[in-house]
């Protein structure tokens, strides 16, 4: 286990050095000049109008939930796959069954227009 | 665990980092030589031979670049975001093997794993880092305090969402076949004739798996993250010099990662004849650069109602069917 996971976590620490030390060179070695107009977010050369904290379309939300449903559903089916062979048919249509259910909430959701963009 | 194992980790994981960013920044080159011929131009030509040394005077360059920190920026997120979005590019390659047993020329006492982590549920692990390449994308796009930038990190974040779900399962025909979830297994199992590839066993797969991997890695023709003619450059239009940089090596690592892990799952990893299984894998990665940029030179960008539709209504169903057909192939 701890063989596995070790390498992992060391370049998980070697990675975000690595990012920590090549942001800090360009914070320590690029010029620097007072920012002053160019301080304002980029809006074509015009001074920027408004919030950007403004509500945006609940479809994005939509699409994030129904994102975490499905793929919970997906992570179901791993195992399933790697001992498919030793359940055979009975894994295959328990399999089927849950394929089943998943479209007919699939269905549901696609009736309801919660994927529809226009 | 002996100190052995330490020191052979370490001089691996070195070697990727470097091996890496090096590709990625010839990745650059390459991908602006040959789009550059096949616009019919020549692409960059002045610095070195064949304008070979751009990618080292790019990188100063943006070391040298002023780092501008926008006034309506939320501070700790929009530091965070580049690093967030580069640690999981590099970390998807802690489990892919990149070459049979090797030594190092010698250098290394024992033969020792083409691999960082031969780790046992290394599709999962794959699955896994690659849904948090999302948050970078939407702390930078959420933090910088710009317009375009918050359009850009909320479409690209239900982009890659929406693709995800394809992804996950395109990959679990493969897992069907191999019956395992470790990745070096999936390679051996492929090795021997060029017709155990499972790209024979899974075309449909393979398919779906490549288009999901072009929209996760928010490549045209599903670059709607940065369009440039509507968004500036999306999600990281506030960001400057190296922070920058840190985006654009996560996104060419991404590309680098997806084709390796195609490269391992459908194209038979690093096995090959004559040449050293390193040069294999290196050469299969190359080709799919290759195909990529070939299709950013090839198409025009989705409209997003397209995009999300063909995610959900094509996709989706077409990847079930692949399931249940495999299953149903490799029991019955």
């Amino acid at each position: 286990m701890f063989e596995q996971l070790f390498p992992i976590l060391l370049l998980f620490v070697v990675a975000a050095v690595l990012a920590g030390v090549l942001i800090s060179l360009s914070i320590f070695i690029g010029r620097r000049t007072k920012l002053g107009k160019k301080g304002q977010p980029y809006e074509c050369g015009i001074d920027p109008e408004g919030t950007t904290r403004e509500p945006f379309p609940v479809k994005f939300y939509m699409v994030a939930i129904l994102f975490i449903l499905f793929d919970i559903e997906v992570i179901f089916l791993y195992p399933w796959a790697v001992i498919s062979k030793e359940l055979g048919m009975f894994g295959f249509i328990e399999m089927l069954v849950f394929v089943l259910i998943l479209l007919v909430g699939y269905f549901y959701i696609l009736g309801r227009g919660a994927l529809k963009w226009d | 665990m002996s100190l052995e194992f330490f020191i052979v980790t370490f001089v691996k994981i070195a070697l990727l980092i470097f091996v890496l960013l090096t590709a990625c920044a010839y990745s650059t080159y390459m991908e602006r030589k040959i789009l550059a011929y096949l616009q019919n131009r020549v692409g960059p030509s002045y610095a070195g031979p064949f304008g070979l040394l751009q990618p080292l005077a790019d990188g100063l360059k943006l070391i040298f670049k002023e780092d501008i920190v926008p006034d309506r920026v939320e501070r700790i997120t929009f530091a965070l975001a580049p690093v967030v979005s580069f640690i999981p590019a590099m970390l998807i390659f802690a489990v892919i093997p990149f070459s049979s047993e090797f030594d190092l020329f010698g250098l290394l006492p024992s033969p020792t794993e083409g691999v960082i982590s031969d780790l046992s549920v290394g599709v999962l692990f794959i699955f896994a880092v690659t849904s948090l390449g999302v948050y970078g994308l939407v702390l930078a796009g959420w933090s910088s305090g710009s317009k375009y930038s918050l359009l850009g990190g909320i479409r690209s974040s239900a982009q890659m969402i929406s693709y995800e779900v394809g992804y996950a399962l395109s990959i679990v025909g493969v897992v069907l076949v191999a019956n395992t979830l470790s990745l070096t297994e999936i390679v051996s199992l492929q090795s021997g004739s060029l017709f155990n590839w499972y790209i024979f066993k899974q075309p449909l797969g393979f398919m779906i798996y490549i288009v999901c991997a072009i929209a996760e890695t928010n490549r045209a023709p599903f670059d709607l993250a940065e369009a440039e003619s509507e968004l500036v450059a999306g999600y990281h239009t506030e960001y400057s010099s190296m922070r920058f940089s840190m985006f654009f090596i996560s996104e060419y690592a991404n590309m680098l990662a997806v084709s390796a892990v195609a490269v391992t799952l459908f194209f038979g990893g690093w096995a090959g004849p004559f040449l050293p299984p390193i040069f294999w894998f290196l050469i299969k990665i190359l080709a799919f650069m290759f195909v990529y940029i070939w299709l950013r030179a090839t198409f025009p960008r989705f409209r997003y109602d397209q995009l999300m539709d063909f995610g959900w209504k094509v996709l989706f169903p077409l990847a079930l069917f692949n399931i249940m057909l495999t299953a149903a192939l490799e029991i019955l």
